[in-house]
């Protein structure tokens, strides 16, 4: 045990923290924009059963999000705590995404979130129901700048490395917040959000009307769920953000990692359905291929190429040799900042300097590294294959899945038969789960597809580390581990406790709605419906 | 871009005082509040109404502190990465602390049950005690330099440990900072309850803001008399690029007090802190509920700019290794990031301020027992 590395703990913290953040993210996005349409349909029709709805699920978010808002402060400090070098080296350019998702978004959110909570009896339906809509806004926005930050780690657009500060500085900002990839992602991730919350209420929806209670507000919930679903799971799927990868060269090697694709294949490259992916052999030693598929897919065209890992291996090799350079030009220019000869080469080689990086895990003197040296450096740059091929069909095939889901559902809802197919409530009831499986592998692929880098290209990971004790970092990751343990088994149990209490319980004790308004007992009342 | 590297890092060290000090100031109370939680209020309705002054706004108000780290971490990278590495079981600490806050104001009353509610009472109290005492403890430190200096790739080592926080003069400006934060939630519940809660909150703002008075005194008086500051002797380029080694530091007595002689006007931050808790005592005692919560957050300015103020342009001195320690002039991000970051702020914090009006607004009033009894399931 103890003979895990400070990197490596570093890392297990940083993925289980985000991980477990991970889990409340998607069900905000989600649930906060549903609310907001309940409480849209409250005020257009005026029928207090959406306002129930509302408040109902409202309470829900709110569980949900306490667990999110408490979690994402552990992120938004962990990169100084632990990732100290990472934040010299590129919090010129990371931490403005950062800083403006805070004035921007998270201010916006957490000042009308109270509001939401607290303003039914202080403010008028149109002004509440705007406090609504900026809750959901301010969470959407949040992911927005969350991403963007997200994206120029996997693809650092507009920013170049400076001798004199030993960092990478800005170039543009217009290039890093329009970054391709962080277009694709946001799409990808919000749309996967919205799956989350919509699968949520379905699956609670379903268990009402399994139990036969809270008819009205249960069969209501799901058709805004369903129609709601529908349309993010197609796009989740069809702007899947697969395609943004290939706008970034960077991401090569991770594409061809999700495809276990080895060697280069004559374009339109085949998609392997099934491959058990050998890391040693460098081979697959089991596949199942369609043709075309891949190459369709990844390119957009029937002509490209999409490159293999082996041959993204030998590409390495060369930038490796040209981040040698770079490494020993800077070495020369911090001992003589007039040394032109060495400036000149720094200049032609820096774009590299990542790569030559890469080397530090073998040696201090990077560029006197040896061929075995440079050999077992461009293999580094290879992710965890079978990891990143398994947990994207996973992804995908729940994705898929999602589809065919909503659509039933929408046209059950459409029928308003929702409660006459016992197997497709089951079905939905056991479907909670499925939504957090895919963006938590939807998190894996990225993060640890862009393993070795934390940038990709510019700085490896074991490099972004602080110098703490390996002993501290335990000391905390054990502490996040039992304390997040705790808090989830709290969340769940509250949760459970609520949803099994049903609304009427919950809403019944409302002050603005005396018990004797509900009758029948046990049911909502119905108003103007 | 029409300012120059220079003054942009000037308005960011500014800028930097207006977090620190906006956070003090808004999630300030909030803090005092959990910490005065087990002992202004006593049965569970009070502690009901106590939380629920708060229940509305803190999680706006907690947005200043996330809003400080992002604005470091872009402004400052250097001591982003430097302090919080540096203090890192201190700051796994805050986070614990901090991330008991929302949960726990959310699930507390969630259950009936007198343990559940006692266990999270103290845990409210040990989110708001613990944040306090650490920040402040954190500020005694860098007010006497903190062990740490930089490898040849620019990477900080930190040479000093956990327990080495804990010397007596950082535990004295950590007390300064509990109780500066107990007056400012104290005033802050007089403003907002009423009968036995909002006269023990009287009491509590009267004693601590006299206590305060004394504290600070003590902490002014050891830093003029034992504690050496820093100066740069040469170097230090206000348009220099963000590199610490290109200067001369050396540790000296009285260091601390420079910029008080140089510039007398900065001595009305110390004096703001004073007069700000003398007029809390006072305004108090007239039963100024409100006028007494405007002074508490004039002494917060006040003593949270004091520190700033000496220290200029030094934000994290370093002890062992002077060269390495940051200064304005050395540890900001690039121009055009400050720039960048100056815009953002200049428009969107406008649009922050006025929206966080219009809620305490809508919120004004006091928060009864009767209001937390009648809305039992809605009420945190």
């Amino acid at each position: 045990m103890s003979e895990l590395t400070v990197v490596e703990l570093s890392r297990l913290q940083f993925a289980l923290t985000a991980l477990y953040h991970f889990l409340f993210v998607p069900l905000t996005l989600g649930l906060s924009l549903l609310i907001a349409i309940m409480e849209s349909v409250y005020v257009m029709t005026g029928r207090t059963i959406w306002r129930d709805m509302t408040k109902f699920w409202g309470l829900l978010f709110g569980i949900n999000f306490a667990m999110g808002v408490a979690t994402g402060i552990t992120m938004e400090f962990q990169f100084g705590t632990n990732w100290a070098y990472y934040s010299h080296y590129v919090g010129d350019i990371f931490g403005v995404p950062l800083a403006i998702e805070g004035l921007m978004a998270f201010f916006l959110e957490a000042t009308f979130i109270g509001l939401f909570f607290f303003g039914w009896d202080k403010l008028s339906k149109a002004g509440h129901l705007t406090v609504t809509w900026l809750v959901a806004i301010g969470s959407n926005l949040s992911a927005l700048w969350i991403l963007v930050a997200n994206a120029w780690m996997q693809n650092p657009v507009g920013a170049v490395f400076n001798p004199e500060t030993m960092r990478m500085e800005v170039t543009s900002f217009a290039e890093v917040f329009f970054n391709p990839v962080a277009q694709a992602k946001i799409v990808h991730t919000v749309s996967a959000g919205y799956v989350t919350g919509a699968v949520f209420v379905m699956a609670i929806s379903a268990y009402y009307l399994l139990r036969g209670r809270s008819l009205d507000f249960a069969k209501r919930s799901m058709t805004v769920a369903a129609s709601f679903g529908l349309a993010a799971a197609l796009s989740v799927v069809v702007l899947g953000d697969e395609s943004g990868y290939t706008a970034s060269e960077h991401q090569h090697m991770k594409i061809a990692a999700i495809e276990a694709e080895w060697h280069t294949a004559e374009p339109p490259a085949g998609f392997n359905v099934i491959a058990l992916p050998d890391m040693e052999a460098h081979e697959n030693t089991f596949e199942v291929k369609i043709p075309w598929v891949m190459g369709l897919i990844v390119t957009r065209s029937f002509d490209k190429e999409v490159p293999g890992i082996l041959d993204l291996v030998e590409q390495a090799k060369l930038r490796i040799r040209q981040g040698m350079q770079a490494a020993d030009a800077l070495t020369k220019v911090r001992a003589d900042p007039n040394d032109e000869l060495a400036r000149q080469a720094l200049d032609a080689n820096s774009r590299f300097l990542g790569y030559g990086l890469l080397l530090k895990k073998y040696r201090d003197d990077v560029a006197n590294a040896t061929e075995a040296e440079i050999e077992a450096a461009a293999w580094d740059t290879v992710p965890d294959v079978p990891v990143l091929f398994w947990a994207f069909r996973i992804m995908v095939g729940l994705g898929f899945f999602f589809i065919a889901f909503f659509a039933y559902a929408f046209l059950l809802s459409c029928r308003r038969r929702h409660d006459r197919q016992r197997w497709f409530l089951w079905l939905a009831l056991f479907s909670l789960p499925t939504p957090w499986i895919a963006a938590e592998l939807g998190w894996i692929v990225a993060e640890y597809g862009r393993q070795p880098w934390a940038i990709e290209g510019i700085l490896p990971t074991f490099l972004g580390v602080s110098s703490v004790s390996a002993g501290n970092v335990w000391f905390s990751l054990g502490g996040f581990v039992l304390f997040y343990s705790t808090l989830a088994i709290v969340d769940v149990f509250l949760m459970v406790k609520y949803v099994r209490r049903g609304p009427e319980d919950y809403l019944g004790q409302a002050p603005d709605r005396p018990r004797a308004a509900t009758a029948p007992q046990g049911a909502l009342p119905v108003g103007g419906d | 871009m029409f300012l120059d590297y220079e003054t942009l890092r000037v308005i960011w060290w500014l800028l930097l005082g207006v977090l620190l000090i906006g956070f003090a100031v808004m999630d300030g109370f909030d803090l005092g509040v959990g910490t005065l939680l087990p002992f202004v209020a006593k049965t569970d309705s009070e502690r009901r109404v106590l939380i629920n002054t708060i229940g509305p706004v803190w999680e706006g108000n907690q947005v200043w502190f996330v809003l400080g780290g992002g604005a470091i971490f872009a402004a400052w990278p250097p001591l982003y990465a430097t302090a919080f590495s540096g203090f890192y079981l201190a700051m796994f600490l805050v986070l614990v602390a901090l991330i008991l806050r929302p949960v726990g104001f959310k699930f507390r009353s969630k259950l009936a049950d007198p343990r559940w509610r006692a266990a999270w009472d103290w845990a409210l109290f040990f989110g708001g005690f613990v944040p306090a005492l650490i920040f402040g403890v954190a500020l005694g430190n860098v007010l006497q330099g903190v062990p740490f200096r930089f490898d040849e790739l620019q990477l900080p080592i930190y040479e000093g440990g956990f327990l080495d926080l804990l010397n007596p003069f950082a535990l004295l400006t950590g007390m300064v900072s509990v109780t500066m934060l107990v007056v400012h939630g104290a005033t802050f519940l007089m403003v907002k309850t009423e009968g036995a809660v909002a006269e023990r909150a009287r009491n509590t703002a009267q004693w601590f803001a006299a206590l305060l008075v004394l504290l600070f005194a003590l902490a002014g008086l050891w830093l003029t008399m034992r504690i050496d500051g820093f100066a740069i002797l040469a170097g230090g380029d206000p348009s220099g690029p963000s590199n610490p080694f290109n200067k001369v530091v050396a540790q000296q007595p009285e260091a601390w007090l420079a910029n008080y002689e140089t510039l007398p006007w900065s001595l009305a931050a110390p004096l703001l802190g004073f007069l700000g808790a003398v007029l809390v005592i006072v305004l108090a005692w007239l039963r100024r509920a409100f006028s007494a919560f405007l002074a508490s957050s004039l002494a917060v300015i006040g003593i949270v700019a004091t520190p700033g103020l000496a220290m200029f342009p030094f934000l994290l001195p370093s002890s062992t290794d002077p060269v390495s320690s940051l200064t304005v002039w050395d540890a900001s991000s690039s121009h055009l990031t400050l720039f960048i970051m100056l815009l953002a702020t200049g428009l969107f914090m406008p649009i922050v301020v006025a929206y966080t009006a219009w809620v305490y607004r809508v919120l004004r009033g006091k928060v009864t027992v009767e209001q937390v009894e009648q809305n039992d399931a809605t009420s945190y």
